[in-house]
């Protein structure tokens, strides 16, 4: 008897007007996981995470949360159930304060926490401390995306649902930002689900993985597993590691 | 170097020549020539004067650009440039400007009355009820532009709709201004509503042009509806607001024997500046400490990115819809007071211009920035007025100062923003516009 998952994901297809992005996804992510998708660009590892947040709306299929359907209920419901993005492109507000955006992301939890909460942001990223006054567009991409993964943790999510984290930094953000979710699901047993193109650094991270192409899961496995197909270091880690 | 100076001169010279020749082969068909009517049909007659004053002017025009700005090694523009105060200047006296600015507000009619007497200050009076008006009005539309990003041009609608509220209501039911000043206000709000549902799946541009013409829907409404509102003849007779009962008249319980004073109609004038002043600090006071509470701040994650705003839980829809509803609230007490200071209203005071100029405070002012709203409000508002003898010249001043103000400061006169919130102690410090770049902060 296999136990429930967190988050499940079955036969999910999600269209585009006419056209169709996912045909017919299944998912599972474990309470306590790491879980990755990789895949190349516009295989639909994006649209899978926005149908997850319920915008756009999955024509067919079902999500399932904690044992609840939650395919159509509208976005700001499905983010109030312990479930935290960082969305692609990182999203931060550009005109407010660090300490602003930090207070978005708590916008729906109990307040008596928000200190607390703070405070352990602060302790996993010291850099967002020393910049909690400078206006978010002022910081750097890196920074940026720290405050990205530290706004959604203040919402105190047990599922982190991370949008290409890695995008467009350098090698050393990367770790150090990799890293952090490590930290978090180590001490903190957060559950994530992770949308990478960075294929190498994401298996190496996730304890489970899935492979994306064309809007269908092709392949899925551990993470030491599936470095170590031919097929995923053919398509998705030619060129070494980076 | 006189040779360089020579070729500056020559090269000018010619270029401004040549510029002369193509005005002249222009202007000789455009402006030389005009069609009169004459006995018989038609006639041409010329006007050679017409013609060599606008080919002097681009003659000279051109010759000076070119040998102080564009051919100059040192541009004039960077000069005057140079000469324009520095944001910098200003912040050691910033922290005072709002309580100097408070102060002179609620003592302005005395001091008005001790300067000119009763009889002099009444045109100062008037303008300074209409400018708070106006200051009002901004601060309201601050909330749905300033705050929560949403491009509204059809403001005025609100501020109509306010306006008819009053008025209609003390026409057929007879209540007093005080009766109806929270009902125009409820009404107006509920207006917003009404708007905010149809656009809330729209943003920037498109906003604007359905806003837009919601406010000329209305104001068509207004004006064809004969039996009810009366078209364009509009409404008077609109009875004036009474202080706790008080009747500004003379003689018996009126305000002036109640207090034992002498009767004077300024009496009411200064009322109705009270009135207005106190109407808009409220609307200050309120928007203030809602950009403290979550509402207000998710007005502002709103303007900054929709998308993040509903990945972090918040209820977009409600957040617009409270945005349009307070914005339309301020803009129907205002309405209402607008009502009762005329005693007469017609659709012709709510046409889009009124709009525009509102919205031209609030961006002239810098986006979200309340002290903003003000500073632009007296220098359109109170310019508008000062300026009257220019005549039809006033528009092309006016039009002149604000390509200036958007030259100079593009994010308007006061575009700090003081975070909402901070961990350090002391005052919360502003967050200078200059540091993050134009469309991206």
């Amino acid at each position: 008897m296999e136990r429930e998952p967190l988050l499940k994901v079955r036969g999910v297809e999600t269209y585009y007007g006419k056209i169709v992005a996912l045909r017919g996804v299944d998912i599972d992510v474990h309470e306590g996981e790491i879980v990755t998708l990789i895949g190349a660009n516009g295989a639909g590892k994006s649209t899978l995470m926005m149908t997850i947040c319920g915008s756009p709306q999955a024509r067919n299929g079902s999500i399932t949360y904690l044992g609840e359907d939650i395919t159509n209920l509208p976005t700001h419901e499905i983010m109030r159930k312990d479930i935290a993005q960082s969305p692609e492109g990182r999203r931060i507000f550009p005109r407010m304060s660090v300490m602003e955006n930090l207070q978005m992301g708590a916008a729906v939890a109990d307040p008596a926490h928000f200190h607390a909460d703070l405070e352990r942001v602060f302790t996993l990223f010291p850099r967002l401390k020393e910049r909690q006054e400078q206006r978010g567009g002022t910081l750097s991409g890196g920074e940026q995306q720290m405050l990205a993964i530290a706004r959604a943790l203040m919402g105190r999510p047990r599922l982190l649902l991370l949008d290409e984290p890695s995008l467009g930094l350098a090698p050393l953000i990367v770790k150090q930002i990799f890293d952090a979710i490590a930290e978090l699901n180590r001490t903190d047993g957060l559950t994530v689900f992770l949308v990478e193109q960075n294929a190498y650094h994401a298996l190496k991270l996730a304890h489970r993985g899935y492979v994306m192409v064309n809007g269908t899961i092709t392949l899925s496995g551990t993470g030491s597993e599936l470095l170590s197909r031919e097929e995923v270091k053919a398509a998705y880690l030619e060129g070494g590691r980076h | 170097m006189a040779a360089q100076k020579d070729t500056l001169l020559s090269g000018s010279v010619k270029d401004a020549g040549m510029g002369g020749l193509v005005a002249f082969g222009l202007f000789s068909l455009m402006i030389g020539m005009k069609t009169e009517v004459d006995i018989g049909g038609l006639a041409i007659e010329y006007r050679w004067g017409a013609v060599a004053t606008a080919v002097a002017v681009v003659f000279f025009g051109r010759l000076l650009l070119n040998l102080f700005v564009w051919k100059s090694e040192r541009p004039v523009t960077g000069v005057v440039s140079g000469l324009m105060p520095k944001a910098s200047a200003f912040s050691s006296v910033a922290h005072l400007v709002t309580p100097v600015l408070f102060v002179l507000a609620v003592t302005l009619p005395f001091l008005l009355m001790y300067w000119l007497g009763a009889r002099g200050s009444r045109q100062y009076l008037d303008l300074a009820i209409l400018v708070t008006t106006y200051v009002m009005l901004g601060w309201g539309l601050n909330i749905v532009v300033g705050l929560a990003g949403l491009l509204d041009l059809g403001y005025v609608a609100f501020y109509a709709v306010g306006a008819y509220s009053y008025a209609l209501l003390a026409q057929y039911f007879g209540f007093s201004f005080w009766i109806c000043l929270p009902l125009a206000g409820i009404l107006s709000a509920f207006w917003g509503i009404i708007l905010g549902f149809p656009v809330l799946r729209l943003r920037g541009d498109y906003l604007a042009i359905v806003t837009l013409a919601f406010g000329e829907i209305i104001r068509v409404v207004l004006l064809n509806w004969y039996e009810f509102t009366g078209g364009p003849d509009g409404i008077s007779g609109i009875p004036r607001p009474s202080f706790f009962g008080l009747e500004f008249t003379r003689g018996e319980g009126g305000f002036a024997a109640f207090f034992g004073l002498d009767y004077s109609s300024i009496h009411r004038i200064i009322f109705l500046y009270y009135l207005i002043l106190i109407l808009a600090l409220v609307t200050n006071f309120v928007t203030m400490r809602l950009r403290k509470l979550p509402v207000g701040r998710a007005w502002e994650a709103l303007r900054e990115d929709e998308i993040a705003c509903r990945s972090l839980g918040i209820n977009t829809t409600n957040t617009k819809l409270t945005a349009f509803a307070l914005g339309a609230m301020f803009g129907g007490f205002a309405g209402s007071f607008f009502a009762t200071r005329q005693g007469f209203i017609s659709p012709e005071s709510f046409t889009f211009i009124e709009s525009a100029v509102i919205l031209a405070i609030v961006v002239l002012g810098g986006l979200g920035s309340q002290i903003g709203v003000v500073i632009a409000a007296v220098v359109m508002i109170g310019g508008f007025e000062f300026f009257r003898e220019f005549e039809e010249y006033r528009m092309l001043v006016f039009g002149l100062l604000m390509v200036l103000i958007m030259v100079w400061k593009p994010r308007g006169l006061i575009s700090t923003r003081t975070p909402s919130i901070t961990l350090s102690k002391g005052k919360a410090k502003g967050i200078s516009a200059d540091l993050v770049q134009e469309g991206h902060g």
